[in-house]
């Protein structure tokens, strides 16, 4: 007869309890990654703290005197670079998605392309610095520019902002274009109206996140000659200036405990600086999937 | 009917689009341009040759007597890379079965966000964890003699920093494979942990190949947290315990440094930078190929 | 025919493969093995609705042992929801409640103490799409046994599968290759294999013809009627002509009630109900 005990020996028991077990590792290790996360962000905060003071904001860092040294140049580094970054490699990124979303025909080129544009989102960061320093730092006698670092950090996060772009865009369904289109509108007055406007969201979220990822990096700048230690704030495009996350690395570089602190209390200012963004980036995501009604 | 002004306008905006989908090719060809323009100068010099180069065992570009042996220094980014794949993929695949699988929605709202987050920490930090607490607290902890310098922390940080892509990536991947395979595993009396492992991962697998290639990439091209956590000593050695140096630490060490323009070691970051460059290309490229088959597959 | 039972209380469908369930099998014989001789699964008065939508009304069915029960009527009517609930294929979707019981082996498959997993591996299903698993032939037959803890031979259970599903011969020399690799109707019949191999005690099949062409179709329906030798088949079909060649009873279903069930020659010839008159004079449907 069929289904005989005989032939099978199914172990239901031990097969499901291997399920719950590998439910309970999951969750284990996921709690475990959580847990140790949280620790460490607690011992940075415990370590660091006390040195976090409107001062500390306001002051220049000096190799020669950690207790009274500040974050102030590293900040506004930052602040300048990431600033020119961005209106350099925003517009340029969504201009490119444009175009090889709405515009290009489906051809070897446009693959060539988009070939092109995944394998520079997978270069590491520190060839970008070195390209950076041949073509911006010497080629274009911009120095250890703001500049410099600006434009070198720009085609970093290019690639980035062109994919998630053409995300965005592609998301849109198509009836939005062809009601554009059957009014008599151009190619770029529907793209415009129609396309960019439900788009944004999700281009935002992009760009965000890759500008979050440009304030943490510090090898591009360091290749392209960004200072450390220096007791000045950029004021124009061709000052130098040094970057949160450089700075950082040096105080981490120096043995004595006192710099380990100021690491820590930079790691928080600069943490300070990049949950708010990814947060904004996120709620954004939720934002629009909630409310969109395509 | 548009007007003469509008067409003009029309094909002006479309030209300056392509203008800027273009940047990237100038990107790329500024890239390749400028490492082979160096390398070249660098391989111009008597002492060095590309097979010396490549083939070398000793790197010490600065001490008499030189030399440019370049293993060490991939001897170490390898190091560093595959310690950080073995202890990544597993978990990353695991988290990503959990996710789609397992994961009830509130709580995969909840942990795709956390491991977004993980990916955003910037990596600086990531060195500072590595030198403060993974160093002494847990590898000094299990083998006292390991150096405060070594190539083990450094590839737990990268692990921790590449689980997120590749929990990401191998979760689009499981999910892409029909929900019908899964219907004729459960008629088979699977339970779920079956249809998960031995149903849905293989079906997925060259999808989990592209992305343990991708992560592979990022994980050698690492800098800052490695150059923090393993140390500047090119060595060739298996030993993950020692202080190694990696490709992407020399390059920074260099350029910490006051090297002049137009010499030797200003010349080797370029060689060392192409090398670099290459290897996480090729890494890059088949991954993708992978994955197109994957999605010609599914889709 | 329909009769006229009281349904039980309405009671819930246990969590989808709540993977900490105890692990009681369906069958086991402290339970009482007494299966009546006749019918292997019976329905009383059982309901399946999503959320406020009612996909299956009060449908008491009696699945004799051994023979080809067909279960037709227009599309939506709900043959394949009733199909999916024998073997509890519908715990996976959300929203799902059964009431009503449904008996296998003198106990109610929606009770809380049955273990869905063990319960499917005594009902096998067929799909309506081929869906062989990317693996070779020979890992698709013995994934179930494997899985399963087959004691015995597992090439020789693989081969006995394979000639019972009428593929042999076809792909006795390819073993080791993609299943993907066979047309459409051999992995159909691969399906079939599959599900043999396991020996389950009745085999479910929801439209297993309708993405293969009249000769693949041909062949399958000739393979039904052998299978019936060893195993029962309930079988989902919108094709009424193969429903009258292939079934011995045959059951009509429209919008969710069972209308009328009879020997199938007596429901294509004389049927006792209007509605099935017209559906089988394909007045609708």
């Amino acid at each position: 007869m069929n289904g005989d005990e005989g032939m099978f020996a199914p172990n239901l028991r031990g097969r499901r309890r291997k399920g719950a077990l590998f439910a309970a590792i999951c969750l284990v290790m996921t709690l475990l990654g959580l847990g140790v996360l949280a620790v460490l962000l607690v011992s940075v905060a415990d370590l660091g703290a006390h040195r976090l003071s409107w001062g500390f904001l306001t002051r220049y860092p000096s190799r020669l005197a950690p207790e009274s040294s500040g974050i102030k140049s590293a900040i506004w580094g930052t602040t300048w670079v990431i600033g020119l970054t961005g209106l350099t490699a925003v517009p340029l990124g969504i201009a490119a998605a444009i175009h090889l979303q709405e515009y290009a025909l489906r051809n070897r080129i446009t693959r060539f392309i988009e070939l092109n544009i995944a394998n520079l989102a997978g270069v590491p960061s520190i060839v970008y610095g070195i390209l950076g320093l041949a073509m911006f730092t010497r080629m274009m006698h911009l120095g250890r520019s703001v500049l410099a670092g600006a434009l070198t950090l720009a085609l970093l996060v290019l690639p980035v902002i062109i994919i998630a772009s053409r995300e965005a865009l592609a998301a849109v369904p198509d009836s939005f274009r062809y009601a554009a289109y059957a009014l008599g509108a151009t190619r770029w007055q529907t793209i415009w109206s129609h396309v960019l406007p439900p788009a944004l969201p999700g281009i935002m979220t992009g760009v965000i996140l890759a500008l979050s990822r440009a304030i943490g990096e510090a090898a591009p700048l360091i290749m392209i000659g960004a200072l450390t230690y220096i007791a000045f704030v950029p004021e124009g495009l061709r000052d130098d200036f040094t970057a949160m996350p450089i700075q950082i690395y040096n105080w981490v570089e120096e043995p004595e405990q006192v710099f380990r602190e100021l690491a820590a209390a930079g790691i928080l200012v600069l943490l300070g600086m990049l949950f708010p963004l990814n947060a904004l980036a996120i709620g954004i995501r939720a934002w629009h999937q909630r409310r969109k009604t395509w | 009917m548009p007007t003469n002004a509008a067409k003009v306008r029309e094909g002006a905006i479309r030209y300056l689009l392509m203008a800027c989908a273009s940047v990237s090719i100038v990107t790329t060809i500024g890239i390749i341009w400028t490492l082979a323009v160096e390398s070249y100068h660098f391989f111009k010099h008597e002492e060095i040759s590309v097979l010396g180069f490549l083939t070398g065992t000793r790197w010490a570009p600065l001490l008499e007597p030189r030399d440019f042996g370049v293993l060490p220094l991939v001897c170490g980014t390898f190091l560093v890379g595959a310690g950080a794949l073995v202890l990544a993929v597993p978990v990353g695949i695991c988290a990503a079965i959990f996710l789609s699988e397992y994961a009830k929605p509130g709580f995969r709202g909840f942990l795709k966000p956390m491991l977004e987050i993980l990916a955003g920490i910037p990596t600086v930090v990531y060195g500072y964890f590595a030198l403060m607490f993974v160093t002494p607290y847990l590898l000094q902890w299990l083998r006292p003699q390991t150096e405060i310098f070594n190539a083990a922390s450094a590839a737990i940080v990268v692990a921790v920093m590449i689980i997120p892509t590749i929990a990401s990536l191998c979760d689009d991947a499981f999910r892409s494979v029909p929900g019908t395979l899964r219907e004729a595993a459960y008629a088979l009396s699977a339970t779920k942990l079956e249809v998960s492992a031995r149903v849905v991962v293989p079906a997925a697998m060259s999808g989990v190949v592209a992305a343990t290639l991708l992560a592979f990439a990022r994980a050698i091209g690492e800098t800052m947290a490695v150059a923090l956590a393993a140390g500047a000593t090119p060595k060739l050695t298996l030993n993950p315990f020692e202080s190694v140096m990696t490709m992407t630490a020399y390059i920074v060490q260099v350029s910490l440094g006051d090297t002049p323009h137009g010499t030797i070691e200003y010349q080797s970051i370029f060689a060392v930078g192409m090398l670099l460059f290459l290897v996480t290309l090729v890494f890059n490229i088949i991954s993708q190929q992978v994955l197109r088959r994957f999605r010609e597959v599914y889709e | 025919m329909v009769s006229v039972v009281e349904p039980k209380t309405a009671r819930d469908v246990p969590p989808p493969e709540p993977f900490l369930a105890p692990p009681i099998a369906c069958s086991r014989s402290d339970l009482g093995v007494t299966s009546s001789a006749d019918s292997v699964i019976r329905t009383e008065g059982l309901g399946i609705h999503y959320g406020h939508f009612t996909a299956v009304r009060d449908v008491t069915l009696s699945i004799p042992r051994n023979q080809v029960t067909a279960i037709i009527g227009p599309s939506g009517c709900g043959k394949s929801t009733l199909l999916r609930a024998i073997n509890r294929m519908n715990d996976f979707i959300p929203n799902v409640r059964t009431t009503g019981r449904l008996i296998y082996r003198d106990l109610d498959v929606y009770d809380s103490r049955c273990d869905a997993v063990d319960l499917r591996r005594r009902i096998g299903m067929v799909f309506q799409k081929p869906n062989p698993f990317p693996k070779s032939i020979y890992r698709n037959v013995a994934w179930g046994a494997v899985i399963n803890g087959y004691r015995g031979d597992i090439d020789e259970l693989v081969e006995r599968s394979l000639r019972q599903a009428a593929l042999w011969d076809e792909v006795k020399d390819k073993l080791r290759e993609s299943a993907l690799a066979l047309s459409g109707g051999q992995q159909q019949r691969l399906c079939i294999a599959r599900a043999i191999a396991l020996m389950p005690d009745v085999v479910l099949m929801d439209e297993p013809c309708s993405a293969l062409d009249p000769i693949a179709t041909a062949r399958i329906e000739d393979l039904i009627d052998s299978l019936k030798r060893q195993f029962t088949v309930v079988l989902v079909t919108h094709n009424m002509q193969q429903a009258a060649r292939v079934s011995d009873r045959t059951a009509f279903m429209y919008m969710g009630e069972l209308v009328e069930v009879d020997a199938t020659n007596v429901i294509f010839t004389r049927p006792g109900k209007k509605r099935t008159q017209d559906y089988i004079t394909g007045r609708f449907g």
